[in-house]
Order: C-alpha cells, then sequence, then structure tokens
C-alpha cells in the first residue's frame, strides 16, 4: 500500500521535472540545429584559408597574384593566376554590361507597365530562365554560340571570352530581373501620383523618379548578377576554351571557376599544384565575401528607403 | 517634341528588353526539346551505359538524382525547419538572429564550385567519392533555402494562436510542436520544391564529390559509391565524350523536370495563398 502511494506521488511529481527536461532539451536542440549554419560558414572560411595559405606562401604573394603565366605541369612550374583574375573580371563586367541594361528596362516593364496577363507569361519565362540547369546553358553555348562565333567573326575557334560573356550575361538576367522588380514594386505610389500631377507622363515617371528611389535595391541587383557570374563554372567551362591565356575577346581563356574545377580531378594530392588550386578557390571565395558584404549593405538601404 | 522622343525611345527599349527576354527562354527552350526529344528512346531510359552493346543509358543517372534528392532532403529539413523554429520561437539575443541570418546569407552566396572544392575535402575525403558526400554538400548548399521558406510560413502563423496554447498551460515545447510546426507545412513544401530544382540543375557541386559513375545501385549501396546525377551525366557526355544526341536527350529531360519543379512552385504558391485567404 505504501509503495503504491509512494509511486503515485512520484508519477504526480515526475511530469514537472520530465517536461522541463524536455523543454530545455528542445530548447538546446533548436539552438544546435541554428548554429549549424554558423558552424558551416566558419568550416568554410577556415578550411578555405588554412589550406589557401601554403601555397600563397611557397609562391610569394606577389608572384602568385600578379604573375601572368600560369603552367602547373611544366617541369619548372610557374602559378600565376593573374590571367585567371582578369578574365573573371573581365567576363563578369562584360556580362554586367550586356545583362544589366536588358534586364532593368524589362524589370521596368514588368513592374509597372505590363497588364497582369503579360506579366504572369513573361515572368514564368524569367524563372525558367532561372532555373535551366547550367550545364543546359554550357550544351546550347557549345553548339550554337561557339560556332557562331568562329563563323562570324572568322577566328579559328569559337571558344572565347566573348561566348562566355554572352552566356553569363544571359545566365545572371533573371536575379537582375526579380531583385529589381521587387525593388521598384516597393517605391510608394505617392512619388509617382505626385509626379504624374505635375504633368510628367507615366514613362516619364518610372525613369525618372520610381527607379531613382528603387536604386539601393537596383544596386543590389547588379551586385547581385555579379556574384552569380563571377562563381559560374561549368556553363563557362563548355564555352570559353580553358586556356590560361591573358584576356582577349576572342582569346580562349580560363576564369578562376574553371581554373579550380579544370586541373582539380589530375593534379596529385600534396603537390603545390593541388595547394595552388586551394589558393585559388581562396581568393574566389574572397571576392565572394567581399560582393556579399556590398548586396547586405545595398539591400540593407533599400529597406531603409 | 523632345519629351515625346523620350517616352517612345524608352519604351522602344523596353519592348526589345522584354523580346530579349522572352526570345532567349523561349529559343532555349525549343531548341533543346526539339532536339532533345526525338532522342529519347525507351532504351535510353531503361538500361545502364554498357560499352560492349555499344549503347548509352541513363538509368543509373536518374536513379542517382533521386538517391541524390531523397537524402539530402532527408537532412536539409529538420535542420532547416529546425533553425527556423529557433529563430522565430526560442531565439531571445538578437545579435545572435543576426549572426544566424547573416551566416545563411553569406551560404547562399557561395558558388556551387566552392561547395564542391570544400565537400570533395571534408566530405569525398571521410566517405569517399560517393553518393552521400555529394548529397551532404547539397544539404548546405540548400540549408539556406529551406531555412528562409520555413521561417517566412512561420512567421504567418497568427500569435494569437500560441498566446491561446500559452494561455491553456502548454509548454514552449508543446506550443511549437502542435501549434506552431502544423502552421509551417506550406513552407516546408515550398522549399522542398525550391531545393529539388536547385538540386536536379547542380552540376560543379557534384563533379567531385560524387563522381561520375554509371552503375546501377539501390538506395543504400548506392550512397556509399560514387554516381553521376543527371547534370553531371550530360556534362561528361556533352564535354568529354561528344555524345550530343544523349547529351540533348538529358538536357530535354532536365528542361522537362525544371518545368515541371516552376509549375508545382507556382501551383503551391497558389492553393496555399487560397486556402490562407
Amino acid at each position: 500500500m505504501e509503495n503504491i502511494q509512494t509511486s503515485r506521488a512520484q508519477l504526480r511529481r515526475r511530469p514537472r521535472v520530465c517536461r522541463q527536461f524536455t523543454e530545455r532539451f528542445f530548447h538546446g536542440l533548436f539552438l544546435m540545429l541554428s548554429l549549424v549554419t554558423v558552424g558551416c560558414v566558419l568550416l568554410i572560411t577556415i578550411f578555405l584559408v588554412l589550406s589557401g595559405i601554403p601555397a600563397i606562401r611557397d609562391i610569394g604573394l606577389f608572384d602568385f597574384l600578379l604573375g601572368d603565366t600560369w603552367e602547373s605541369t611544366a617541369r619548372d612550374p610557374k602559378f600565376g593566376i593573374l590571367p585567371f583574375i582578369l578574365t573573371s573580371v573581365y567576363g563578369t563586367a562584360g556580362a554586367i554590361l550586356f545583362g544589366v541594361p536588358v534586364g532593368f528596362f524589362t524589370a521596368v516593364y514588368l513592374a509597372k507597365l505590363a497588364p497582369p496577363r503579360v506579366k504572369s507569361v513573361v515572368g514564368s519565362a524569367v524563372s525558367l530562365l532561372a532555373g535551366i540547369p547550367s550545364v543546359v546553358y554550357g550544351l546550347v553555348g557549345m553548339l550554337i554560340l561557339v560556332p557562331g562565333i568562329r563563323t562570324l567573326f572568322h577566328v579559328p575557334d569559337g571558344a572565347s571570352l566573348l561566348a562566355a560573356i554572352i552566356v553569363l550575361a544571359v545566365m545572371i538576367l533573371p536575379s537582375i530581373i526579380k531583385v529589381s522588380v521587387t525593388a521598384l514594386e516597393a517605391v510608394p505610389h505617392e512619388y509617382e501620383e505626385a509626379s504624374l500631377a505635375l504633368g510628367a507622363t507615366p514613362v516619364e515617371t518610372y525613369f525618372k523618379v520610381t527607379a531613382p528611389a528603387a536604386k539601393s535595391g537596383i544596386a543590389a541587383a547588379v551586385v547581385l548578377g555579379v556574384g552569380r557570374a563571377i562563381g559560374e563554372a561549368m556553363a563557362v567551362m563548355m564555352v570559353s576554351g580553358n586556356v590560361p591565356n591573358m584576356p582577349s575577346i576572342f582569346g580562349s581563356v580560363r576564369f578562376l571557376t574553371t581554373a579550380v574545377a579544370s586541373e582539380m580531378s589530375y593534379s596529385s594530392p600534396g603537390s603545390l599544384q593541388r595547394e595552388a588550386l586551394f589558393s585559388i578557390a581562396l581568393v574566389l571565395y574572397l571576392f565572394i565575401l567581399l560582393i556579399n558584404a556590398a548586396l547586405n549593405f545595398f539591400l540593407k538601404r533599400s529597406k531603409e528607403g | 517634341m523632345r519629351r515625346k522622343a523620350y517616352s517612345f525611345a524608352m519604351r522602344g527599349l523596353m519592348a526589345l528588353s522584354v523580346a530579349i527576354t522572352c526570345g532567349f527562354a523561349l529559343f532555349i527552350i525549343l531548341y533543346v526539346l526539339c532536339k532533345g526529344l526525338p532522342n529519347i528512346t525507351w532504351q535510353l531510359l531503361s538500361t545502364s551505359p554498357s560499352i560492349l552493346n555499344d549503347r548509352i543509358g541513363i538509368l543509373p543517372d536518374i536513379l542517382n538524382t533521386l538517391y541524390l534528392i531523397l537524402a539530402a532532403l532527408a537532412v536539409v529539413l529538420p535542420l532547416g525547419v529546425g533553425a527556423a523554429v529557433y529563430l522565430t520561437e526560442y531565439a531571445s539575443s538578437k545579435r545572435l538572429v543576426s549572426v544566424i541570418e547573416y551566416a545563411a546569407e553569406t551560404l547562399s552566396g557561395i558558388p556551387s564550385i566552392i561547395y564542391g572544392f570544400v565537400g570533395m575535402m571534408l566530405f569525398a575525403g571521410t566517405f569517399g567519392t560517393s553518393l552521400l558526400a555529394g548529397a551532404l554538400t547539397l544539404v548546405i548548399m540548400n540549408l539556406p533555402t529551406v531555412m528562409r521558406t520555413a521561417q517566412e510560413s512561420l512567421k504567418t502563423v497568427p500569435q494569437s494562436y500560441r498566446e491561446g496554447a500559452f494561455g491553456l498551460g502548454a509548454g514552449k515545447w508543446r506550443v511549437v510542436r502542435t501549434v506552431v510546426l502544423p502552421g509551417c507545412v506550406d513552407g516546408v513544401i515550398t522549399g522542398c520544391i525550391l531545393s529539388v530544382g536547385r538540386i536536379l540543375g547542380e552540376s560543379a557541386a557534384l563533379l567531385f564529390t560524387a563522381g561520375f559513375a554509371h552503375v546501377l545501385n539501390g538506395f543504400f549501396t548506392g550512397l556509399g559509391s560514387s554516381g553521376a546525377s543527371l547534370t553531371v551525366a550530360m556534362y561528361v557526355y556533352a564535354k568529354d565524350r561528344g555524345e550530343f544526341e544523349a547529351a540533348f536527350a538529358i538536357a530535354a529531360i532536365l528542361l522537362v523536370l525544371t518545368l515541371l519543379v516552376n509549375l508545382c512552385a507556382a501551383l503551391a504558391g497558389w492553393y496555399f495563398k487560397k486556402r490562407r485567404a
């Protein structure tokens, strides 16, 4: 009898302890799950820095960043990644040059002028462009752009910086359009109404009032496009020829991304060649971190208005 | 007169840009489908490649893609939803929230080649070049997407529901389990669809982590061994082997799947909006 009573008392008491324990447990569990994200970023950063530093130290920072020849498999190997850096910069700049105007005008049309039905059709075309796998872009580029450039400009090989720029320009269009549309739609209607009331035509209003008011958001869209373009690997690998030349518009070139990818499979572990590939990845990562910081800056500013 | 010309020019530029954007989309779809669909045969879909019989089959690649999607989603969903629950329900320190969100934004900005590279060193170094290593790499890539969609749908669960449950004496975990989590089903489904789309199209991160073997495997043996996804198989066929017929067939399949994923996302968005209203 006594036994039963104590166990009853225990039963009554247990839930509270049990509940406290469960609460703590799940609080901790969810905290851990949310810290996984931070852990991943730290892991990637630390890993890239640790594995990227040795080769830079061996080669010398200046020779590595500013050396203009990459001969990783020669008897007297040279590891200068200036060609890759310049190619990535030129390629991205070119893609922005073509992609941003087209993306911006499309975004203004979609956000302000398009009738709902046209908007949904063009909108789904844009999200389709965003969804097409990069290897498919590469394949189409390989079979249409590359021969096209060869015959059109009478160059020996069409696989060139120009082909990569065109592919990249198409690939960054959807990100630019989506972010710009969001920014343009967030501009308060009062601005536009004031401008219209003062006698400006709708088109003048959209380009001279709405667009400047949304300039932080549009800048964010451009920066996002830069990030996409500089990080793209597979499509660029298939159309750019992949030879480590200094960049020229019709020359076969190699980007930072493709430099990492193309020698990874045959470099032997532990060799200076592989360590230099780690350092290229680190340089690319630093570029991306800079771009992310810029993106966050513009996004924050556009949120604050 | 000058203002009229300005309006006219701007309208012209807009029409031109829209035409370019739609033109590219339409051209790529039609071109790939026209060149790819005639090459899709039952033999291609249902066999594994064989040099002896001189045939190309993509069944292993289809299965590998499926395994990758299943394995990656199985890990990323609990992770992402858990993180979202912490951020919206538990977190009290604003600084911690902003650190986590900044980390998620950083993750979503990292290009897939870097993921492939890090995944190759970390996961493929531990588990060997295998689908498991590829799936784990995909988990990190998709974590921010799942987290963000789950977070957004958690924010739409009305505060009064939670207060009601707390008022009835429920503890935090009980509220999360019975009130909050059921409310974020739509976010989880949207996140799933977006992740599936991203995994389908991913190639750079998989090339070095999951490898490019074409062996027919079951789910668990498949996870432990190297295998090409559809995108990687397409890349190898197009770039290294010059088998453009097979490459276009795979590209057409990928495009159709992308169209389906987009359609699902649109339908899901429409359905959840309607249900909520």
